[in-house]
């Protein structure tokens, strides 16, 4: 798709790992923060232990690392409303999309309307939206 | 006296964890943190052979690093004490040795 200021991909950041005990969650979101800035046509992915980035009440007083957690909830405001995390790595272990935080966006084309951001989804339509992409950058 | 076994990944990432249950002598203790903390989580894919290896080791998980990944204290596995840093300190002075399974 062409438009007078480029070329607009599909970027798709799929994100396989718990947060803190690695830096790659961290990374990620970053990386997918500055992507953000060139208008391109953004999805990110949760999968296997990448699902425990996503969760509601983290608290790293204790371990003395900064929480990014509550960064997620406002990529809405940076024009990313397509997170897709996969099913049956949450029911793997033993979390569902309630530990999960709310991640909104508000819609442009509908008055503003708040519009949930977040969607848990099964295999086979996560195959199928990585399939779709024309980048794909993994975490 | 024993050795105490810390386990830093997640089951899910690394075969750590049951490298450290599949070697590790009866009566040793085996202390869960980082993303070890994942392996005392209940109703996961690991929670029943960490259930099954409790009649020879006393698991410890760390506490912060729970509340870090934002899971509460009732998702853990009935029977893991939760320690502090001051516990984990405690737990390595208690044993002979500390294995570390990176």
């Amino acid at each position: 798709m062409e438009n007078g200021e480029g070329v607009v991909k599909k970027f798709c950041y799929i994100n396989r790992k718990a947060p803190y005990g690695t830096i790659y969650a961290l990374e990620s979101l970053e990386v997918v923060l500055i992507a953000a800035a060139f208008d391109q046509d953004i999805s990110l992915v949760f999968a296997d232990d990448g699902v425990y980035q996503l969760t509601k009440g983290q608290d790293t007083d204790g371990i003395g690392m900064k929480n990014f957690s509550k960064t997620y909830t406002a990529l809405g405001d940076y024009d990313i409303k397509k997170v897709y995390v996969e099913k049956e790595s949450l029911e793997e272990r033993g979390l569902s999309a309630e530990d999960l935080q709310a991640l909104k966006y508000e819609d442009e084309d509908d008055d503003w309307a708040e519009k949930d951001s977040l969607f848990v989804i099964g295999r086979e339509e996560m195959a199928k939206i990585i399939d779709e992409q024309d980048v794909i950058l993994s975490f | 006296m024993a050795t105490l076994h810390t386990v830093n990944k997640s089951p899910f990432e690394r075969n750590a964890l049951e490298s450290c249950l599949r070697l590790a002598k009866a009566g040793s203790s085996v202390l869960l943190f980082e993303d070890g903390v994942i392996g005392a989580m209940r109703d996961t894919r690991f929670s029943e052979k960490i259930t099954q290896a409790m009649g020879d080791f006393s698991f410890y998980v760390l506490g912060p690093d729970i509340k870090a990944r934002g899971l509460n204290d009732d998702k853990i596995i009935d029977g893991i004490q939760v320690v502090d840093y001051n516990g984990f300190v405690d737990l390595t002075t208690e044993h002979d040795t500390v294995q570390s399974w990176l």
